[in-house]
């Protein structure tokens, strides 16, 4: 089995708290991870670190046996896609422009084509990004972050604030392209359901790893689903 | 009236570099705006203020050492905001103040130049000669081929810079870069509408153009049509009716987005 990621050790310490606490994790080739945890259980900084945006870690992160302090080159085999992207809402581009920001390759033009049908929003390519709902604008930068082929893709809680629907569809696409593509998909989410039907592995984070194995393990583990239910309830509580 | 201004050849200098700085100005303020950076020009332009001043005290010709301050002052101010982590405004307001500062001072001591200063803070378009409209067509030519160059790392940058980390483009550089390219385009313009100006030219043709385009390119095209638009008729409604140039060219640029305003209360253009 091809290890595509690889952590070791991994401590993050901001000035007021750790935010990460010895955390290893192992992700294979075509594994579908999917992350869960309570609200600022490190979700964010561990892909922070991963993305090479936080550089301030202790530990090791490599991909494809590579050390990400020391190369870049793993950022070409990956696609990102963020919790909520921001941008100025009423910024100049259109869908196809987007898009077109993650290709590399100029040349490989025709494959945004490609990949915005793959996405359903064929036809909303010439309409300006800002015009879009929620869902639209996230299966436009997924197609940003699938147009140069990844092997990878890093989801950040991809569907805070959207609508039903377009969570439904959005996780169809995500199966097909574990399944059909066999991209690897590392994904953070709070929904305990969706990554049930969704992950093949799944890694429960709250500032240290408190499982990390496959799906099926952990939802037949009653104590452990209910520790980390408990454990982002309180969380949930905490936030209200 | 008739079609004789045309044949002066100052006019044609004027002209000339009137829609080449026009064109710079839109395409290089799009940028800023977009990155909530347009009163950078204003702050760059009042730093060269200085620069002006020095080289009249000096006996140099005062854009050369407006070029060098303004640009050194640009790239320090975005070091420090960077490191110290100063808001962008914040700095904005250093950098602007410091250069009129300077400014002020070094006329103090020299005991006051005020004919040529005037000609800086409100611009002379009139008067340019053949070597300062070559130097602003190769100077608008260069940085037009930088900016082709680099293009997705500047849209994509300007965009999102995290995105555009996560997929390998040198942000910082790329800032670096804009914030170079913003310094040369505003002395370059500042014999256009003079230092108090400039920001004008930055701003309101992109303000205007992002109210009717739908993607970048277009939106630039937009900007760059309406920017000229507004130096050449401005330039010849100055001089037909022998008013300032300066205020004639950013009051149609300002005309121009007010009828847009107008056409979007009506409903006519699409909701962006």
């Amino acid at each position: 089995m091809l290890k595509v990621v690889e952590i070791n050790n991994l401590t993050v310490q901001y000035p007021d708290v750790k935010a990460l606490d010895n955390v290893s994790l192992v992700v294979n080739q075509g594994d579908f991870l999917g992350i869960i945890g309570p609200n600022g259980a490190g979700k964010s900084t561990l892909f922070a670190s991963m993305l090479g945006l936080n550089t301030k870690y202790k530990g090791t992160i490599k991909f494809f046996d590579e050390d990400i302090k020391k190369s870049k080159n793993y950022l070409k085999e990956l696609g990102y896609v963020p919790q909520k992207p921001i941008f100025e809402k009423n910024f100049p581009v259109t869908v196809t422009d987007v898009v077109r920001m993650g290709l590399r390759k100029e040349s490989d033009e025709n494959k945004i084509d490609e990949v915005l049908q793959q996405l359903w929003i064929h036809e909303l390519r010439e309409r300006r990004i800002g015009e879009l709902s929620g869902g639209q604008q996230q299966r436009v930068f997924i197609a940003k972050a699938l147009v140069n082929n990844p092997k990878i893709l890093i989801l950040d809680e991809p569907v805070t604030g959207i609508d039903q629907q377009s969570i439904d569809l959005f996780y169809s696409i995500l199966r097909e392209l574990n399944f059909k593509q066999k991209i690897t998909i590392i994904w953070s989410s709070h929904d305990l359901d969706a990554v049930n039907k969704l992950a093949n592995h799944v890694a429960c984070l709250n500032r240290t790893l408190f499982f990390h194995g496959e799906s099926e393990k952990f939802f037949s583990d009653d104590d452990l689903v209910k520790q980390y239910s408990e454990a982002s309830m309180q969380e949930h509580m905490h936030h209200h | 009236m008739s079609f004789e201004i045309l044949t002066f050849s100052f006019m044609h200098r004027a002209l000339i570099s009137g829609v080449a700085i026009a064109i710079l100005c839109s395409v290089v303020g799009l940028f800023l705006v977009l990155r909530r950076y347009s009163l950078f020009g204003d702050a760059i332009a009042h730093s060269s203020f200085g620069g002006i001043a020095l080289g009249l005290l000096a006996g140099v010709y005062p854009l050369w050492t407006a070029y060098a301050v303004s640009i050194a002052s640009a790239l320090i101010i975005t070091k420090i905001k960077d490191r110290y982590n100063i808001s962008g405004d914040a700095s904005i307001a250093v950098l602007l103040s410091s250069g009129i500062a300077v400014g002020l001072v070094i006329i103090g001591l020299s005991g006051g130049f005020t004919i040529d200063i005037f000609s800086f803070l409100f611009g002379s378009i009139l008067l340019v000669s053949v070597d300062d409209t070559v130097l602003v067509l190769t100077l608008t030519g260069a940085i037009l081929i930088v900016i082709l160059l680099f293009y997705r790392q500047l849209l994509y940058s300007t965009f999102n810079e995290e995105q555009a980390k996560v997929s390998g483009i040198p942000v910082e550089k790329i800032n670096y870069l804009i914030v170079f390219m913003a310094g040369i385009t505003v002395v370059t313009s500042i014999q256009l509408v003079g230092v108090l100006l400039i920001s004008a030219l930055f701003v309101i043709p992109n303000v205007t153009a992002i109210m009717y385009g739908k993607g970048f390119k277009q939106t630039a095209i937009i900007s760059m049509s309406f920017s000229v638009f507004s130096v050449v008729s401005g330039i010849l409604i100055s001089y037909i009716f022998d008013i300032t140039p300066a205020g004639t060219i950013v009051l149609v640029a300002i005309g121009l987005l007010a009828g847009t305003m107008g056409i979007k209360s009506a409903g006519l253009l699409s909701k962006n």
